[in-house]
């Protein structure tokens, strides 16, 4: 399988890569890692009429200590995230969760942004950025602004990204200490998550319920509230509408969610 | 690019992929194209020293870069010690998924250079067997690895 023909372009800096994409238009879309926009691209899903090539922007590939937070860079590898010592001190979540991404193969190429971006709601990072309350910037010819996680996921691979606007680096606030846990449960080791729960602190988000990560409300005012970890994780499908496909039905994701959200807040509890 | 040790220059199409580039305008048919949906890891190179799924790089992507395919592995004709594990632990069936096996187990050597045996395992979940050979797989790269008595010294 290949792709439809398209016009590859790399960009040498972020300005010429917002300058390239807005001369794309709509039909232009950013290749970082490309481990999203490849396959769809293969089966034809996608068919943009240029890609950007952003790959080579070393300045958007860092994990920095920046007083009470960290940031990444967008292009910063799975790899480098699950194996930076920084995160694995002050954001242990993000870090595993990223060392559990995909395959060691997919980890080397794929990006913390590409993934982000793509916004699939499978995805293991997205909820992971709702649970850590990260906060996204992003670069574009007018300008820079700051989305936080809770409004940056739109719907279906939808975000709030503009046309010609590249996410450049990702925010946390530092959790060193607070309990926290990632739970994902697939067929295969390297398949999506036909359900996934991130917890960090008393904030629980839950992978592949939804046509975008969802923040699991009614569990966390249960918490909030008082309650143990396994009288919370009751409600963890509240409010959710998980697909039903080939790997599950409704019920049975309403039933895994329940089950990982007891066992994700079990474990934070002991870790906090 | 710079493939197994040699500079390369062609010209080709804006969507060629690297795994096509390697077979068809260098010749090098050892990586295979097993699933092309970046699952199974027949294709599996390495790019500056990482394992990659080749059906999931553009060559364009690759410019500029180092990669190492299965052929790139052996020198002065002496087998690599990961080949000579395999080789001494019969760590293939049908052979389809070796190249890919191998070169991943050379990159997570690279990362682990002392890996458990569960390590191992999921240090290679990104290659299928189809063969489901992997005992012996991973027992080749427990043994390149120094961790038991192969044969694999010769």
């Amino acid at each position: 399988m290949i792709p439809a023909p398209f016009t590859y372009q790399r960009a040498g800096s972020v300005d010429e890569a917002l300058a390239l994409a807005a001369a794309g238009g709509d039909d232009a879309k950013f290749l970082a890692g490309g481990h999203s926009l490849l396959p769809l691209m293969k089966l034809r899903l996608a068919v943009p009429a240029t890609l950007v090539d952003i790959g080579r922007l070393c300045e958007l590939s860092f994990i920095r200590d920046d007083g009470d937070q960290i940031a990444v860079g967008a292009l910063t590898s799975h790899h480098d995230v699950a194996t930076s010592g920084l995160l694995a001190t002050e954001l242990p979540l993000l870090a595993h969760a990223a060392g559990v991404v995909g395959d060691p193969q997919i980890r080397h190429r794929g990006t913390i942004g590409g993934s982000l971006a793509h916004a699939d709601p499978a995805a293991d990072l997205p909820a992971v950025m709702l649970a850590a309350d990260a906060t996204l910037v992003t670069r574009s010819p007018g300008g820079s602004r700051e989305i936080p996680a809770g409004e940056f996921f739109r719907g279906l691979f939808e975000t709030a990204l503009r046309p010609a606007e590249l996410l450049t680096e990702i925010r946390f606030r530092k959790a060193a200490g607070t309990g926290w846990s990632f739970q994902k449960f697939t067929k295969r080791a390297i398949d999506w998550a036909i359900v996934g729960v991130a917890v960090q602190g008393g904030k629980v988000a839950l992978v592949n319920m939804g046509q975008t990560p969802l923040r699991a409300i009614a569990v966390e005012w249960a918490l909030a509230a008082g309650a143990a970890p396994a009288e919370a994780a009751v409600h963890a499908a509240e409010g959710t509408s998980p697909v039903a496909d080939i790997n599950a039905d409704r019920p049975y994701r309403e039933h895994l969610a329940r089950v990982l959200v007891a066992r994700g807040l079990a474990e934070a509890h002991a870790a906090g | 690019m710079t493939v197994n040790g040699g500079r390369l220059e062609a010209e080709v199409a804006d969507r060629t992929l690297l795994v096509h580039f390697l077979r068809e305008v260098a010749g090098l048919t050892a990586t295979n194209v097993g699933c092309d949906t970046s699952s199974c890891g027949a294709c599996t190179v390495l790019l500056d020293g990482q394992s990659v799924k080749s059906c999931t790089v553009l060559a364009a992507q690759a410019d500029g870069h180092q990669i190492t395919t299965l052929e790139g592995l052996a020198s002065d004709g002496e087998m690599h010690p990961v080949q000579r594990a395999f080789h001494a632990e019969h760590g293939l069936q049908c052979g389809f998924c070796t190249p890919g096996m191998v070169m991943a187990a050379v990159s997570l050597l690279a990362e682990q250079p002392h890996p458990t045996e569960q390590q191992v395992r999921t240090g290679l979940e990104g290659n299928l067997c189809r063969c489901t050979g992997y005992h012996n797989i991973v027992r080749a790269v427990l043994t390149a690895a120094g961790h038991r008595e192969g044969q694999a010294g010769r």
